[in-house]
């Protein structure tokens, strides 16, 4: 009850606060940065393992994968419309100079740093934190800052940036980097495993409930750069954590690409709990400029009884391609995906998920809500496979497409394959209009049209929202409203 | 209050309502009867506000201001309320989010604070007892799932919570049964001041029962053809309409 009053008392204040229609994180810090020439070659990948001192096996990784990657042609089954991307038009490393390299006290960062991630609400200063949450927070090909490290250390949880990770923790790098995303996978996972500069790690020992949520945040600030991270996560026996994830990034008229890597592993009655609110710049009205969103995202639930929860609001990027996914390997393990993905404007998404059945008595929940607007397509595409061994399993999924305005498209590819007699696989989909009547119900109580807007479609995304983290779910509501506003009248 | 000259409107080219006139005044209640089709709920529309209808010809005034330059949203701030004769269903936003939306959007137009969480949950306790309203209800998404006399019973309840100046209550009497009406009737009666008005439409005599009007008209084919006092509710109730049809050129 005391949860639901705080809700909706942050759910009015978005009401109030929430005026403007412009995409608020577009700025851009003035900076010095460090980056290295446009272009990809084996040179580019060699420089960048060399910057980050890497070991050996990291940089056999990274050629491997590049080399791959040359032979490989870009995926054009999903139902986007992608204009052709110059790969050797992007510089692949772009650092903010800092003063010494891995810096370790707040001291040593610079203020325009810290001032920008205030700016975006992400404070460094763990003095500030009262949420309890920890933050790596990740500029550019580099991670800036992890809070809380030291104290989530005597847990025994390792939280740090990939590159630490790298330095500090090889054999877990070496055991489980590319063990659920192979360099192989596809086309934009083996351009990030070529060049990936940075990203978070996340280690929970066995038993070990982790206390506070742990996020990362991404900011693209530099023009002309893309950016490649890695998160890997892993959970041994019963361990928990709930891990968020938040990006953004300045407006600008060109498009910037972003292509990243999330693993996750859990292990026996481990629970893994990953939540992102995905902000990048959609272009303008135009659908001039934004992100180019190509993301993989997979977890295995490797260990019986265990579960990995996807919780994704979608709201930013010009083009998202991203499909998170279990693989449901032990007996007995949950997957689940709750998903909201807005587009308006010219934005386009091609998301969904993919539920692989392998262990016994599996199980696993799709719940999907496309809302477009103006002139934007929304796909949902969703796998549902249940293996010859997978008996006794069970899917459900949901997908819903809301529609505002006649000039939008939503669509759903839902593949469903089942290899045995005793599995269940249920799937619902519906599509809707908003409808001029529920508008008018809310004008004639007083509430004006935006922000009726905003109502419906929060409503019509709750069961979603309310998987997220209380933090979260006050941003993502904002996000919603924000992100349809001027797209009715 | 109000003041409804020669009002024509139509829907896609076809006219509906065809020289309206009427003048409610502070204190009063205003029943509205006649057939199906006679414009009833087009009127109850058209002062709302809802576009679907387009006004070619005359004039409302509402307390001082030309009705039609105001927007939905503006006239329900400035204390028009309409009961709709279809609820409409918002499935996921919670009644309570709902209510407190609008309250605060109408008090922000008055240029008044939002009122706290405990000040609100307080005023919606005393209005949920006077309508009777059970206190699952608004705990639950507007109007989804709802039965057709929980619809009804929750269109009073906002309409408490909100405090209009004139209220229009679109035939909400139909679909009750005899227990539900009467609550209706005793939540609308209980919030009759000398300051508020009410247009309640209807289609039988039955809730003039027990909401007494002062006037009652008849619609018939886009037009008011009689006015009178309570007494001519009953006079329609023992002879129907077509007593009244008779002297009408259509």
């Amino acid at each position: 009850m005391q949860l639901r009053k705080v809700m909706e008392k942050d759910q009015d204040k978005i009401l109030h606060e929430v005026t403007q229609s412009e995409y608020k994180y577009g700025f851009v810090t003035d900076i010095e940065s460090e980056s290295i020439a446009k272009g990809l070659n084996e040179d580019v990948v060699r420089l960048i393992s060399q910057k980050k001192n890497e070991p050996e096996f990291m940089l056999e990784f990274r050629l491997k994968a590049f080399r791959y990657w040359q032979k490989m042609k870009m995926p054009e089954w999903a139902h986007l419309q992608i204009p052709e991307i110059n790969y050797q038009d992007i510089i692949y490393y772009s650092a903010p100079k800092q003063k010494a390299s891995g810096p370790k006290s707040l001291d040593e960062i610079d203020p325009e740093l810290k001032a920008t991630f205030d700016k975006l609400g992400i404070s460094l200063d763990e003095q500030k934190h009262l949420s309890g949450i920890a933050v790596d927070a990740v500029m550019d090909s580099i991670s800036v800052k992890t809070t809380f490290k030291e104290s989530l250390a005597d847990l025994g949880i390792i939280f740090c940036s990939f590159s630490e990770a790298v330095q500090e923790h090889p054999d877990l790098i070496k055991k489980y980097m590319g063990s659920v995303v192979p360099y192989t996978d596809n086309y934009f996972a083996a351009l990030n495993s070529a060049v990936f500069s940075d990203g978070s790690f996340c280690y929970i020992p066995k038993g070990v409930r982790c206390p506070m949520e742990l996020s990362t945040y991404f900011r693209i600030n530099a023009a002309n750069t893309g950016q490649f991270e890695r998160t890997l996560i892993v959970a041994e026996d019963d361990a928990y954590v709930s891990y968020l994830e938040g990006c953004t990034a300045p407006r600008r008229d060109e498009n910037q690409l972003h292509a990243a890597i999330v693993e996750i592993i859990a292990n026996n009655n481990a629970f893994v709990k990953y939540s992102t609110v995905q902000n990048w710049y959609p272009g303008d009205k135009n659908g001039l400029g934004g992100i180019y969103n190509f993301v993989t995202k997979r977890g295995k639930c490797a260990g019986e009884n265990s579960k990995i929860s996807w919780t994704q609001v979608e709201t930013g990027s010009a083009v998202t391609w991203k499909y998170p996914s279990c693989i449901l390997l032990g007996n007995n393990s949950v997957g689940e995906f709750y998903s909201v993905a807005v587009t308006n404007n010219h934005q386009q998404a091609d998301t969904g998920t993919k539920m692989i059945h392998i262990g016994k008595n599996t199980k696993s929940t799709i719940v999907s809500k496309g809302i477009s607007a103006g002139f934007s397509n929304n796909s949902y595409r969703g796998l549902v496979k249940v293996t010859k061994n997978a008996t006794n399993s069970r899917n459900y999924s949901q997908c819903d497409s809301l529609l505002l305005g006649d000039k939008c498209g939503a669509h759903t590819f839902p593949y469903i394959e089942v290899d045995n007699k005793d599995s269940i696989v249920e799937h619902e989909a519906t599509t809707s209009k908003i409808g001029e009547d529920q508008i008018f119900y809310c004008n004639q109580r007083g509430i004006k049209t935006e922000d009726a807007i905003g109502l419906i479609v929060n409503g019509y995304a709750k069961e979603v929202l309310n998987k997220l983290p209380m933090e979260f779910a006050v941003e993502a509501q904002k996000l919603l409203q924000i992100s349809l506003e001027g797209s009715v009248g | 209050m109000l003041s409804i000259k020669n009002l024509h409107a139509n829907i896609e080219g076809k006219e509906i309502l065809k020289g309206i006139n009427l003048e409610v005044k502070e204190g009063e209640v205003h029943a509205i009867m006649g057939p199906n089709g006679s414009g009833k709920s087009t009127l109850a529309s058209v002062l709302a506000g809802r576009d679907m209808f387009t006004v070619t010809e005359g004039k409302v005034t509402y307390m001082g201001h030309n009705l039609f330059e105001l927007s939905p949203e503006e006239r329900a701030s400035e204390g028009i309320f309409l009961g709709f004769q279809y609820p409409i269903e918002i499935p996921g936003v919670s009644m309570v989010n709902f209510m407190k939306t609008a309250l605060n959007e109408q008090r922000k137009h008055k240029g008044l604070e939002p009122l706290s969480s405990s000040d609100f949950l307080k005023h919606m306790r005393e209005k949920k007892e006077l309508v009777e309203l059970d206190t699952n209800l608004t705990n639950r998404s507007v109007n989804e799932g709802f039965s057709g006399g929980e619809k009804k019973r929750n269109e009073i309840f906002q309409m408490a919570m909100l405090e209009p100046k004139l209220a229009i209550l679109d035939e909400t009497d139909s679909g009750l049964d005899i227990d539900a009406l009467r609550i209706v009737a005793n939540g609308v009666n209980k919030l009759k001041s000398p300051h508020n008005a009410s247009i309640v439409i209807t289609h039988y005599q039955r809730l003039l029962d027990y909401i007494i009007p002062d006037y009652v008209h008849v619609l018939y084919d886009g037009k008011i053809i009689r006015s009178g006092g309570k007494e001519l509710a009953f006079e329609l109730e023992e002879k129907g309409y077509d007593w009244l049809k008779k002297g009408i050129t259509v």
